[in-house]
């Protein structure tokens, strides 16, 4: 499988993705500039952390503009896997492929240490080698990490098991409903504010992260042998 | 040539985590009356005229880029420039 991973002016956790995907899960990956126009020839498309366009505006607002990104849309609606994290789930929901919008964390502060998730829904191409309900370690570092949507969309998200990841006990962020990530509608696109790609070794705290990936790997393998 | 400012605040129904900061901040200062500050973005633009409507063109920038609708609301004024 091919992935490629998206820099931005300010991205700075492009070289963690490509080390977990590359290094560790031994699949092929390039990094993709926000000014390139194609993503042909990838199988994947993964946003990594950081401060696209220095956060200015609002986290991820700016980086919706760039060139790169009407490709990574075309790529969504074809239903190839795209994945944001942290800074990547801003843009996804500035982009509008994902709902809701985050905000400023409740207590003000920058979070950064590892948190205990909850996968609310392992039926999908992102988590299916996890358990249902499984308790995972994944570290989380952001400042805007509190994910908000009105009442309507929140049901949706319910009706639809679009609720992904949620904090296990405690939510670091004051996240509606402890939400940590969600993924649309047709299952293609997935966010969230933890960073699996930082928990690919033991060596690092945890490798509850690899998971992740191996399951986006192991879901490329069963549509191009069903196709 | 007009003159155009645009506030960008959240939406009533959204927590304002940093000016619940500031109003303990000048509660502290001892200035108890005041019941609540919510901090926003303000943006000063000038805009050529063109045939496009003033409205028009200050309403697509804060839909698109200035505001994000589904936590934060807008209000603009215009002024021009004689």
């Amino acid at each position: 499988m091919k992935f490629a991973v998206i820099v931005f002016p300010g991205s700075n956790c492009d070289m963690d993705l490509l080390w977990a995907v590359k290094d560790i899960l031994g699949e092929e990956a390039e990094y993709v500039r926000h000014d390139a126009d194609s993503l042909v020839g990838f199988d994947g498309v993964l946003i990594p952390g950081g401060f696209s366009y220095g956060d200015y505006l609002r986290c991820g607002a700016i980086a919706r503009f760039s060139k790169v990104i009407q490709e990574v849309i075309r790529f969504a609606d074809e239903g190839k896997p795209v994945f944001g994290t942290c800074n990547g789930f801003q843009i996804l929901t500035e982009v509008g492929l994902l709902p809701g919008a985050l905000l400023r964390n409740d207590s003000l502060h920058f979070v950064c240490r590892t948190v205990r998730l909850n996968v609310a829904n392992n039926q999908t191409k992102f988590t299916s080698e996890y358990q249902k309900n499984e308790i995972i370690q994944l570290p989380v570092a952001h400042g805007e990490g509190k994910y908000y949507c009105d009442e309507v969309t929140l049901k949706q998200l319910k009706a639809n098991q679009q609720i992904v990841f949620t904090y296990a006990d405690e939510n670091p962020n004051g996240s509606l409903e402890n939400i940590a990530g969600i993924i649309n509608e047709k299952g293609n696109v997935l966010g969230m504010m933890p960073h699996p790609e930082r928990a690919v070794e033991s060596l690092l705290g945890s490798n509850d992260g690899l998971i992740f990936f191996k399951s986006i790997i192991k879901n490329y393998g069963k549509v191009r042998a069903n196709g | 040539m007009y003159d155009v400012k645009v506030y960008v605040t959240y939406k009533d129904s959204v927590l304002d985590p940093q000016g619940e900061a500031v109003k303990g901040a000048v509660h502290r200062l001892g200035v108890r009356e005041i019941e609540e500050i919510r901090i926003g973005k303000y943006f000063e633009i000038k805009v050529r005229k063109t045939n496009r409507p003033i409205e028009i063109v200050i309403e697509e920038i804060c839909d698109k880029l200035l505001a994000n609708v589904n936590m934060e609301t807008y209000r603009y004024e215009i002024r021009e420039e004689v």
